[in-house]
């Protein structure tokens, strides 16, 4: 057993914390992270709940293989219901917080109701404890972690916390770990944020025992590790060049959304690019990146470290920003460049840097700028009402509109609501670039078709993340198909979703799925876990977790109506590239994946898929 | 039957050292080529081993491993490639 077996309730309105029993039982059936903790979610939580209420829970989630020696093993999920989206929301992250608290001896912490002031919560090993967070209120993360490792005389203390945005209710606050980890999507930070709770510090030092075959695991994660050290992506692609290689690979194949999706191609990713950001720059003659960082036991080391140039307008005279800190990812680079019309590599890991200070989603944050700038183009939006002239490509707009998001001054607050909520209150909500409210991610679906079935059926709002089809539509993973194509896309997305939902419920880093597939997972977990880990089951737990998800989705009200993609998508033709003259081809997908699903055409499981799947 | 087609060369990621200097930053270089040259006529030249052409784009569209030692090219024809990535 890689469980510990035991997970932490946090009431935060009576102030106690108790440990309780893992229910094995729901282990066996959803494996951990994602997937457990999202069915003890659905089974105490109403999924009518307001999800800024007391009455909505925070489940902070590791799985089996967390804080072992699988690569990748540092993962953790913070599940609740979204306030972006008013869906299930599930975001992971790595670092090494997720380790750590499950070297403490925890699978889990459950937070519930609402502290009546500020509070953290202080995990050492067994011992859990809440403590004023009044003099941490209104602070950075980046000011937070010191300041606790200082408080407890801990250097080793690893954090979770939300800056100003989740105390402000930025609706897709993140929750950031390690300075600049994140579980970044759906606001999970807001929820965070409504509850008074600043942080969780946590340490560890138990480490993870009950490895059920000490010596199998050894052989199955050594074998695994040489498949990733082996593998041309995860060996040598993702280390050199992080994701941010595929910006342009993407601009090539014509689906780079940009200008809130007017355009497929960027004249400027040249200029935002992993090779941007390994090119030496013209004022100091030295590379944005400094290196590349690994996450908790990860052999592949994918992260990015940046370091801005000190002449930059954006921190000149700001030695806070000077230092090396997270750099740059594609999707963010995306969201704050290309989605905006902005070039400035500077500008944008600047705007990313405070993203990560005061927690908050570069995705949402970008695709809602690039509304805003579509807003200012047209008139509906002035330089009165935004505090500065935002025109597509404006830099300085971009940087001044993250730093009032941060704050929560100026206009900050409305991008703080979302592109949905804040195109609909001017009058254009065609201009909302989302799915259940949430922003798209990197990827047109008119240049990479399976996109949009991933984006109008993932279970958090639009996401890549979900079931990540761009790897076998542009880059050949596991096979190659046609990216503009329709047919056949409904059971890639249905197979990417369901594998999805099993690595995130692992403990693992999805990233290990360019090399790995279920079968280098599934003896990893069959020598560290009891249970039925082999391949067939597999397939089952993920298709499990995810029609659980749609089922409290169902619940809470949404309907295949909900599966749906903007207006733009699905009429206004890519005007350059490969896709020139195509609109995403949703109709023609959405019935064969609800098929494929075994849902009715309304998108609810049918009573025998539930009964198939012991739902 | 011209003498030779005008197409650009683009290598990204660890391929784009194989560029004369002046042209790394860009990444790309302008080529003319014979109109039966093929992939690896384009590549071998700057010392990239066919082998190492994991994603190529043609025009954006992807070239199968199986006709890059036959297909050739248009004028104007944009050919970009990488070696193994991935992203997310
Ligand atoms: S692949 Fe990247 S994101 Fe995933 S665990 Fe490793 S360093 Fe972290």
């Amino acid at each position: 057993m890689a469980w510990q077996r035991k997970i932490l309730r946090v009431d935060l309105t009576a102030g106690t914390c108790t440990s309780e029993a893992l229910n094995m039982d729901w282990a066996m059936a959803y494996l951990g992270q994602r997937g457990l903790a999202t069915k003890y979610f659905v089974e105490e939580v109403a999924p009518s709940v307001e999800p800024l209420s007391p009455a909505n829970k925070l489940i902070f989630a590791t799985g089996p293989l967390t804080g072992t020696m699988a690569s990748t093993g540092g993962r953790y999920s913070v599940i609740t219901k979204g306030p972006l989206t008013g869906a299930i929301a599930c975001s992971n992250s790595g670092g090494y917080w997720g380790a750590e608290l499950k070297m403490a001896g925890w699978d889990m912490i459950i937070l519930e109701g609402r502290a009546a002031s500020p509070v953290y919560l202080h995990i050492e090993n067994d011992t859990a404890t809440l403590h004023d967070a009044s003099a941490l209120w209104g602070k950075t993360t980046w000011d937070v972690e010191p300041a606790l490792r200082k408080i407890h005389q801990d250097s080793q203390l690893k954090i979770s916390s939300i800056g100003r945005a989740g105390e402000n209710g930025v609706l897709y606050a993140a929750v950031i770990n390690d300075l600049h980890r994140a579980a970044g999507r759906s606001g999970v930070g807001a929820v965070m944020g409504s509850k008074n709770l600043k942080a969780i510090a946590v340490r560890g030092t138990k480490g993870v025992a009950g490895i059920k075959d000490p010596k199998a695991f050894m052989k199955a994660t050594q074998a695994a590790k040489a498949v990733l050290a082996g593998n041309g992506v995860t060996g040598e692609g993702l280390p050199k060049f992080g994701t941010q290689v595929l910006m342009n690979v993407i601009n090539e194949v014509g689906a780079m959304p940009t200008r809130n999706f007017r355009d497929v191609q960027f004249e400027g990713a040249k200029d935002i690019s992993a090779e941007a950001m390994h090119a030496p720059r013209e004022t100091d003659g030295k590379a944005n990146l400094v290196t590349n960082q690994a996450c908790f036991g990860c052999t592949i080391a994918c992260g990015r470290i940046s370091k801005l140039d000190q002449t930059h307008y954006t921190v000149v005279n700001k030695p806070e920003y000077w230092a090396a800190s997270g750099g740059l990812e594609y999707e963010a680079a995306w969201a704050l460049g290309s989605a905006n019309g902005v070039n400035d590599l500077e500008a944008l890991t600047y705007a990313n840097f405070v993203c990560n200070e005061d927690g908050f989603d570069p995705i949402s944050f970008g695709a809602t700028v690039g509304a805003v700038m579509e807003l200012y183009q047209m008139g509906v939006l002035t330089k009165e009402q935004l505090g500065i002239e935002a025109p597509f490509g404006s830099a300085k707009a971009l940087t001044y509109f993250a730093e009032c998001t941060a704050k929560g001054e100026g206009f900050g607050p409305e991008i703080g609501l979302g592109s949905k909520r804040l195109t609909a209150k001017y009058g254009h909500p065609d201009l909302s670039m989302t799915v259940k409210g949430q922003e798209f991610p990197a990827y047109d679906p008119r240049g990479i078709q399976g996109m949009g079935l991933a984006y109008a059926t993932s279970n958090r709002g639009a996401c890549h993340l979900r079931g990540y089809t761009v790897a076998s539509e542009i880059l050949g993973i596991p096979v190659k198909t046609d990216p503009l194509e329709t047919d056949g896309k409904a059971g890639l997305v249905k197979a990417f979703q369901d594998a999805t939902a099993v690595f995130d419920s692992a403990g693992i880093c999805v990233f290990t799925s360019f090399a790995w597939t279920l079968v280098d997972v599934a003896p990893q977990l069959e020598a560290a876990c009891e249970g039925d880990w082999s391949l067939d089951n597999l397939n089952v737990v993920g298709e499990r977790i995810w029609n659980m998800e749609r089922q409290f989705n169902n619940a809470a009200g949404f309907t295949n109506k909900d599966d749906n993609l903007p207006k733009r998508l699905l009429t206004e033709a890519a005007k350059t590239g490969p896709a020139k003259g195509l609109v995403a081809g949703l109709d023609k997908m959405l019935p064969e994946y609800y098929a494929e699903r075994g849902w009715d055409t309304e998108g609810r499981p049918t009573a025998t898929t539930l009964e198939r799947l012991s739902l | 039957m011209p003498a030779t087609i005008r197409v650009t060369l683009k290598l990204y990621a660890s391929l784009g050292k194989h560029l004369p200097p002046d042209h790394r930053r860009s990444n790309e270089i302008t080529l003319d080529v014979k109109p039966d040259a093929v992939m690896a006529d384009l590549v071998e030249p700057f010392g990239v081993p066919p082998p190492a052409c994991f994603l190529v784009l043609v025009n954006g569209v992807f070239l199968p491993p199986s006709q890059r030692p036959t297909s050739t090219f248009s004028e104007g024809d944009v050919i970009a490639i990488w070696p193994p990535v991935a992203g997310g």
